[in-house]
């Protein structure tokens, strides 16, 4: 009961965004290596609400795409704007703070440690007890603990793992890997949340699975959601928009039914003899 | 036939014939491997949370020791200046955060391992700069700290000879791993340093800052080296020889692995207990002296067959 007038309550500070109003806006970005370029002069925005996803060939820029919105890329040209808020240089940590959650491509998981310790740790912007507490597990910190443990329990049971919550997650399938880092990433009840090949590796059951978890996250929880994936009939099938990058470059952008027309995203996805 | 006997029969009918005085070698034996072991706590509590092995540890025991008894000469109240040199290591930890660790990030290990020996050279200078070379005495009775000691009567007249100093730093050392043990697994800070020893991307995504982390595990380092220069400056006196006894760390490391607490605190035992029997009973044998290397030699022999240590986390790499 408690954890969920926790949870309105959490919800209730966030935004003054409306459902279609943008969120997230990438202006002109620009990223490059030394000498090579993955991004060359890319915009797109994302709406609140929405499901977008990245598309494009091995090597096109999605994930650096992915790193540059979370922070651990800067790029050396172009804006990005969350929530009105332009800024150039962001630490990964700042952008979590301001509701940014992802996923990575290779599970990023704490491997040594539990299902619960790694979603946990999604909290840990959410709580504010002090160092002194801490050390002492004492009081107000021991309290804290309890509270966000209710949290964190609501999203296992969403996710159903959990019949895994005390196994070190090191020791999991690798598609049960995958589902706690989401819970992870949802632990931070982030506003727009960013996932990277979430369904690489799965098999058609797992797939289904994540998809369904994806669409649910996206209605129950209203998290924009923007994910990056190969699969495309899962893309068509569940996103709102969608963005092709080819070569660093924007080769299209629109809904899953225009793109799937655009002549330029089919030359790049099948080849063509030039 | 008698060289085998005074190694293999010899020393083992020693020890039945003074149990008293094998009790002693014993209870010897303990405390220097509880003293060990928190040394070796410090290493691990900072290779666990970034990675680095810290040179610097050994150097930073004597430190924090000089600036507790430099202070007090300097006329301050010995409570004032425990709170005071807390407060200096609490500045260290934000000085090697923010001048060490922070330019050489995502530098190769080396790197790393090499700045702590700079680190330690920095120490070492400025140490003596401000409170010169000489040995000092510890302020253990300013402190509170029990002096003294206490005989058992064992057996028919047999002696056990407790000193209490010894005896507070085993009871403090077992609260301090008792502490340190919650911290890293109940806590949210704590989850937070397993989670950034695990993976620096994935904790950077969930929010936890890199520097912010580092900085807290020096400053337990900090405390727990403050801690470890007291307990040793009182057996014996506070100077820059004790960097040296610091490396006896490396030992009890690769015996109880570079991860894991409980490994520190039982390599710090096994290598405490061995090395004063060894003196004792095999010693005589090649004419004295091998406790300074046998610790070494155990670790050794033990790289041999278990190179994650007894509680280190198995090595796993793919090729």
């Amino acid at each position: 009961m408690n954890a969920r007038i926790q949870h309105v309550e959490l919800h209730a500070d966030d935004d003054g965004l409306n459902p279609g109003d943008v969120m997230l806006k990438v202006d002109n970005v620009s990223l490059s290596f030394g000498g090579v370029k993955a991004i060359s002069d890319i915009s797109f925005d994302i709406l609140k609400g929405e499901i977008r996803a990245i598309i494009g060939p091995n090597g096109a820029g999605k994930t650096s795409m992915l790193n540059v919105i979370n922070g651990f890329y800067h790029p050396q040209e172009g804006v990005i704007t969350f929530r009105g808020k332009a800024r150039s240089r962001m630490q990964p940590y700042e952008a979590a703070a301001s509701g940014i959650a992802r996923t990575f491509q290779n599970v990023a998981l704490f491997k040594g440690m539990s299902t619960l310790d790694n979603i946990m740790s999604g909290r840990t912007l959410r709580m504010h007890k002090n160092f002194f507490w801490q050390v002492l597990h004492f009081g107000p910190a021991r309290n804290e603990e309890i509270e966000h443990r209710l949290k964190v329990e609501e999203i296992i049971d969403f996710l159903e793992i959990q019949h895994i919550r005390k196994t070190p997650v090191g020791k999991l399938p690798y598609g049960l890997q995958k589902r706690v880092e989401l819970g992870r990433a949802l632990a931070m009840e982030p506003d727009l949340l960013l996932l990277d090949e979430p369904m690489a590796g799965m098999n058609l059951e797992e797939k289904e699975d994540m998809s369904r978890f994806i669409l649910d996250v996206n209605s129950q929880m209203g998290t924009t959601i923007a994910l990056i994936e190969h699969d495309m009939g899962v893309v068509m099938d569940i996103s709102d928009r969608v963005v092709v990058l080819d070569y660093g470059r924007k080769i299209g952008d629109g809904s899953p039914e225009d793109v799937k027309n655009n002549q330029d995203v089919i030359d790049a996805y099948l080849g063509v003899s030039h | 036939m008698d060289f085998l006997y005074s190694i293999l029969i010899d020393p083992f009918v020693q020890m039945v014939e003074l149990p008293d005085f094998l009790l002693q070698v014993l209870w010897e034996g303990f405390v220097a491997g509880v003293l060990y072991a928190l040394i070796a706590l410090g290493f691990v509590l900072i290779f666990k949370a970034s990675g680095v092995f810290n040179f610097a540890q050994g150097i930073m025991v004597v430190f924090a020791g000089l600036t507790l008894v430099g202070l007090h000469e300097k006329g301050v109240p010995a409570y004032l200046a425990l709170i005071l040199t807390i407060g200096v290591m609490g500045l260290l930890a934000l000085a090697v955060e923010r001048f060490v660790m922070r330019p050489l990030v995502n530098q190769p290990d080396i790197i790393l391992l090499m700045s702590t020996i700079g680190l330690t050279y920095f120490l070492i200078g400025f140490g003596e700069f401000i409170f010169g070379g000489e040995p000092k005495q510890m302020i253990t009775e300013e402190l509170g700290l029990p002096t003294g000691s206490t005989a058992f009567e064992i057996g028919d007249g047999g002696l056990l000879i407790l000193q209490h100093i010894d005896v507070a730093a085993a009871v403090i050392a077992i609260i301090m791993v008792g502490m340190l043990a919650i911290f890293f697994n109940k806590t949210r800070i704590g989850r937070a340093l397993r989670a950034v020893a695990d993976d620096h991307q994935a904790a950077l995504s969930v929010g936890i800052s890199l520097n912010q982390i580092w900085a807290i595990v020096w400053f337990a380092a900090g405390i727990v080296a403050l801690t470890t220069g007291i307990m040793w400056g009182a057996r014996s006196d506070v100077s820059f020889a004790l960097e040296i006894i610091a490396l006896k760390a490396l030992p009890v490391l690769i015996l109880g692995g570079f991860t894991s607490i409980p490994g520190a605190i039982v390599g710090g035992l096994i290598i405490g207990i061995g090395e004063k029997i060894g003196e004792i009973y095999w010693g005589p044998l090649v004419g004295g002296g091998i406790e300074s290397w046998l610790a070494y030699m155990i670790a050794l022999i033990f790289l041999l067959f278990r190179p994650q240590g007894l509680f280190g986390e198995r090595i796993i790499e793919r090729v």
